[in-house]
């Protein structure tokens, strides 16, 4: 398991673990073109629970914008400049690819339980 | 990852909106390994790594006729060599002698493209190269008629087993041997580049002022990064009356309408006209239309209006013709 995986594995655990049900939030960077956790590492890949949701902010000097047309949820957070950010909660379990339509290099799979 | 349950993250730092691409991208230019250098290696997929023989085998397909249905038009009609391998077209001809939507996009580094086309919709280079063989409005070729034309063609037998032995002529080798080609096609060196590796007198303070103002006030760098000038991105960069969807056309997405990948600036002096329909001639007019902050009422959010002198234009021009490489003359195959 990488130490990326690891730190989502152990970040959600612990969030239930403490909270039980309680819903959680979650933030992605957007920086230099790629999702990222707060300690820079991409972020390819997130395990959820229904009614969590993710936070995107960017961190680039220019406009990003998140979207999924996956058939568990679509969505379109539009565009936002350096600083500003974008909440989607997850209320259906699935698996969603989630993407930046201007830079679509910017990939990452959300599975939701 | 960070959980917040509803209140503002500690962790992560919110940064000041105002601040300039040249700010973070003008300090790494100079660096010692400056990220606008192209690197030496050129990456290709493991089942298709480059080799003489697939370069020389995929440059005679992409110089042959017979790749077309009238056995009239090659790749490298539209992507000819002498005109920075496209055609000087606003827009394309194809079968026909149609006239095509979009303008012929230049081959160069397109190695390193993460998107093929205009509106991205291959991936890689063997994904891309058998589209406009198929495309019925360019060279309207049917590729099971082409595997069997030049399996009956014995110097083609020879050169497909010496590129992939074991393989035979298919589709796949066709598609493998031109993106083999296309990825040999690379850009040489610029005397922008001289002057990354510290060559003062390189270029002129014209260009040196046009850097600035690339990573500056011009913006340009916000979509024309790193050492092929792309963020592999999608722009509406606001051409007024353009009907074309772009890459709409594939994934509807809002801010996608009117959008398209944005090109390499490598050997932009070369690739005239501009813009996906080629309704500009000049640089000039290129930056012109920037400068105004596009003309339409919804651009991308981007783009925004530069009031760039004159002179500042002139410098970014002049900034942009440092980008033409060294000449290197390409010899057209004899083919089999």
């Amino acid at each position: 398991m990488s130490k990326r995986i690891l730190k989502f594995s152990l970040a959600t655990a612990l969030a239930f673990g403490a909270a039980g049900a309680q819903a959680a939030e979650y933030v992605v960077g957007q920086k230099d073109k790629t999702f990222v956790d707060e300690a820079g590492n991409k972020v390819e890949h997130m395990t959820l629970k229904v009614g969590d949701s993710i936070r995107f902010l960017n961190e680039d000097p220019f406009f990003h914008n998140i979207f999924s047309l996956s058939d568990v949820k679509t969505f379109d957070l539009g565009s936002f400049p350096q600083g500003d950010s974008r909440t989607v909660t997850f209320d259906k379990a699935g698996k969603l690819d989630i993407e930046c339509a201007i830079h679509p290099q910017m990939h990452m799979v959300v599975e939701v339980q | 990852m960070a959980r917040v349950n509803g209140r503002k993250n500690a962790w992560m730092p919110r940064l000041g909106a105002g601040l300039l691409a040249g700010a973070l991208f003008g300090a790494a230019a100079l660096a010692q390994e400056s990220p606008w250098l192209r690197p030496a290696a050129i990456p290709a997929p493991p089942d298709n790594q480059l080799t003489a023989t697939r370069v020389e085998l995929g440059k005679k397909l992409f110089f042959d006729p017979r790749l077309s249905g009238s056995n009239w038009i090659s790749c490298a009609t539209c992507h000819n060599p002498a005109l920075g391998w496209s055609d000087g077209l606003p827009t394309a001809i194809g079968h026909g002698m149609r006239k095509l939507g979009r303008n012929t996009p230049t081959i160069l580094n397109t190695a390193y493209n993460r998107f093929q086309f205009w509106d991205g919709r291959a991936r890689t280079l063997e994904e891309q190269a058998l589209g406009p063989i198929v495309a019925e409005e360019e060279m309207d070729q049917d590729l099971d008629e082409l595997v069997e034309e030049l399996k009956a063609i014995p110097g083609y037998v020879t050169l497909f087993e010496e590129a992939y032995p074991g393989e035979g002529i298919t589709k796949e080798t066709i598609a493998k041997a031109l993106a083999s080609f296309q990825r040999s096609i690379v850009s040489t060196e610029s005397p922008f580049d001289r002057w990354q590796k510290g060559e003062e007198n390189a270029v002129s303070d014209a260009v040196k002022r046009g850097f600035e103002l690339f990573q500056g006030k011009a913006r340009c760098v916000v979509c024309h990064q790193g050492f092929n000038f792309t963020d592999d991105g999608f722009h509406n960069v606001g051409l007024k009356g353009a009907k074309d969807l772009g890459r709409y056309k594939l994934v509807k997405v809002k801010v996608l309408k009117h959008a398209f990948k944005t090109p390499t600036l490598r050997d932009v002096e070369l690739t005239w006209p501009y813009m996906h329909d080629g309704r500009y001639r000049t640089l000039e007019e290129v930056i012109e239309h920037y400068n105004r902050g596009g003309d339409t009422k919804v651009v991308d959010p981007n783009i925004q209006p530069l009031g760039l002198s004159k002179q500042e234009v002139a410098d970014l021009v002049a900034f942009l013709k440092s980008l033409t490489g060294d000449p290197r003359p390409i010899e057209v195959p004899q083919l089999p």
